[in-house]
């Protein structure tokens, strides 16, 4: 990223404690204004405990962090003014309808009666949710309501938007709709922080990301540099019988390093520093009498990324690092 | 085909983002009133609420004028006359405990979050829903009058009478309301908030002057239902009802509202603040 580039937030050493449990412990953000950052992390890492300490929601114990140049804690409400909260953490009011929640926002942020139902109206029909306006939102469908949610965080266009988990428990159409909103919002200007728990998401919006586990940045970069620190090319290896990938995996594990385990019960993969240690580990294969059906070396996706980060995989709970053995009894 | 209805219009997106100024902040009398606002739509929607809290007092002031009027009395109807002034204390109090438990639904919901993060004046949402709650009061208290009416209960101050002794009754539980909120805040779920508030104002209200003349009543107890607030509330509301006014206690029960009020909001602040 560009040395100059303005800062939409700009966290140094933040921290968080709940009794004994540190939530954030030491977390350092940098977040370049008018891109999607995303925060990745397994539940429990702590992204959205950084998220309400940058909105200004909860107070950090220690640490500081700017948002938009404003000092979280002194400046809150110069932030409040120009960010807007969605997804897991700012819901809307179900027992309102999608209209009535538009316009309450739209009047709590100094619009006039008028100018607040004209809005209210205009992203409603934006959004697709015009034929539900009078309906109470808890009859809302999960795409619809997610949709309201996003629309009311944008009933005055935010600087800066934290996007927590915005997709979660969507299916794939309202998932791909809701990343367009995304990347409309970008397109407008507006910086987005982005939590999220899924690879792809991270993948397909964010220009940069921070791995974070256990209240700490791990791992920080594009996409592609994440990916390429981790090593060349992640090798994917089909078996003929499902059967063997315990003794696949053994091999693999013995020649290139922590393997990750497919949901296809065939499929099995481990990252590979270079190619050439790839094509041994498949001849070590094949010595050992386990047949193929196909193989290939590809770009390592962020979830062999975290693995290879963390010692797990990104959808285990944090705490243990399961040895192979556990993973697949 | 309903895709044209239920998709979102990528274009039009772009042009609702593009197409905004950010207008000044509200004022802190907006921001409350739009809370207010919030507060009359839910009564809208879901009026059912209204019946949790006007059927219990209904139930009270009918068992209690039939079943045990006459022995307490004589009759039903001198009975009725004056227990009636007690019973609208004790539906509108009643109902405050609904504030807290509406204010521990909504931080159950996320939604608080929302009103959390937008710059508008911090006690707003508190003020406002509160605003919306009197207008829940003014339907309970109005309700026991009513019903009262029916069975025969005429106030001697008339109309005025009793608008007076509602006023006197609604402000009180706008004080009251603030130390539901305290318990809205730090209990875990409605429920809780439910029973314990009404753990504290059920027996509260049994030990005042609410339901019998606490002349009966031996020494120590009736000591204490002579300083209770709500007997004091009670006496004030049957002497603005029997055209009367007992001043002391009208000016007593506004004092108590005021250092209610003044104890309890600025913890309410404080804590809806750190949620």
């Amino acid at each position: 990223m560009p040395l100059h580039a303005p800062l939409a937030v700009e966290a140094t050493a933040l921290t968080k404690s709940y009794g004994a449990t540190t939530a954030v412990d030491g977390l350092d953000l940098a977040v370049p204004a008018g891109t999607v950052y995303g925060v990745l992390g397994p539940n429990g890492a702590g992204k959205t405990t950084t998220i309400r300490m940058l909105a200004t929601l909860i107070r950090p114990d220690s640490g500081s962090a700017r948002v938009l140049g404003h000092d979280v804690v002194t400046e809150a409400d110069a932030v409040r003014a120009e960010v807007s909260l969605t997804g897991q953490l700012a819901s809307v009011d179900e027992e309102l309808t999608g209209r009535e929640n538009l316009v309450l926002l739209g009047r709590l942020l100094g619009l006039s009666r008028a100018g607040a139902r004209a809005r209210a109206d205009e992203l409603l029909e934006a959004f697709g949710i015009a034929t539900a306006a009078g309906r109470l939102v808890k009859h809302y469908s999960g795409g619809m309501r997610r949709r309201l949610d996003i629309a009311a965080s944008i009933v005055v266009t935010p600087r800066l938007m934290f996007l927590d988990e915005p997709t979660t428990g969507l299916d794939p159409r309202s998932r791909n709709q809701v990343w367009e909103i995304a990347r409309a919002l970008v397109a407008g200007g507006t910086t987005i922080l982005l939590c999220t728990q899924y690879l792809e998401e991270a993948d397909q919006l964010a220009d940069g990301i921070a791995v974070i586990d256990h209240g700490r940045v791990i791992a920080e970069g594009t996409p592609a540099q994440l990916k390429a620190s981790v090593g060349t090319g992640a090798l994917h290896v089909r078996l003929l019988d499902p059967d063997r990938r315990p003794d696949a995996a053994g091999v693999l594990e013995r020649a290139l390093g922590p393997v990750s385990l497919q949901p296809d019960p065939a499929v099995l993969s481990a990252t590979c520093p270079d190619p050439a240690r790839a094509a041994a580990a498949v001849a070590e294969l094949a010595r050992t009498g386990i047949g193929l059906a196909h193989f290939s070396l590809d770009q390592p996706s962020l979830d062999e990324v975290f693995l290879a980060l963390t010692g797990r995989g990104a959808e285990e709970p944090p705490g243990s690092a399961p040895t192979f053995e556990e993973q697949t009894s | 085909m309903t895709t044209l209805t239920t998709d979102a219009d990528t274009a039009a997106v772009r042009r609702a983002i593009a197409g905004t100024e950010r207008p000044p902040r509200p004022g802190p009398l907006q921001a409350a009133l739009t809370f207010g606002w919030r507060g009359m739509l839910k009564v809208k929607h879901v009026p059912e609420q209204l019946l949790d809290v006007t059927v219990t007092p209904v139930m009270f002031l009918l068992m209690f004028t039939y079943l045990f009027g006459g022995a307490i009395a004589g009759s039903t109807s001198a009975y009725l006359d004056y227990t009636l002034p007690g019973l609208l204390v004790m539906s509108v109090l009643f109902t405050t405990v609904y504030s807290g438990v509406a204010l521990n639904t909504d931080l159950t919901k996320g939604v608080v979050d929302r009103f959390r993060s937008l710059p508008i004046w911090r006690p707003a949402p508190l003020l406002g829903s509160l605003l919306g709650d009197s207008v829940r009061y003014v339907v309970a208290g109005t309700v026991i009058i009513v019903v009262g009416v029916l069975l025969g209960y005429r106030p001697d101050a008339g109309v005025s009478g009793a608008v007076a002794a509602l006023a006197l009754v609604v402000v009180f539980s706008f004080g009251l309301s603030w130390a539901f909120s305290v318990l809205g805040l730090l209990l875990r779920s409605p429920n809780a908030v439910m029973n314990a508030g009404f753990m504290g104002i059920f027996p509260l209200t049994f030990l005042s002057n609410v339901f019998v003349d606490p002349a009966t009543l031996p020494g120590p107890l009736q000591a204490f239902v002579d300083v209770n607030p709500i007997s004091i509330l009670a006496t004030a509301s049957r002497s603005l009802m029997a055209g009367e006014p007992d001043v002391p206690a009208i000016l007593v029960s506004l004092a108590v509202a005021a250092a209610l009020a003044l104890v309890f909001l600025p913890i309410t602040t404080r804590l809806y603040r750190s949620r």
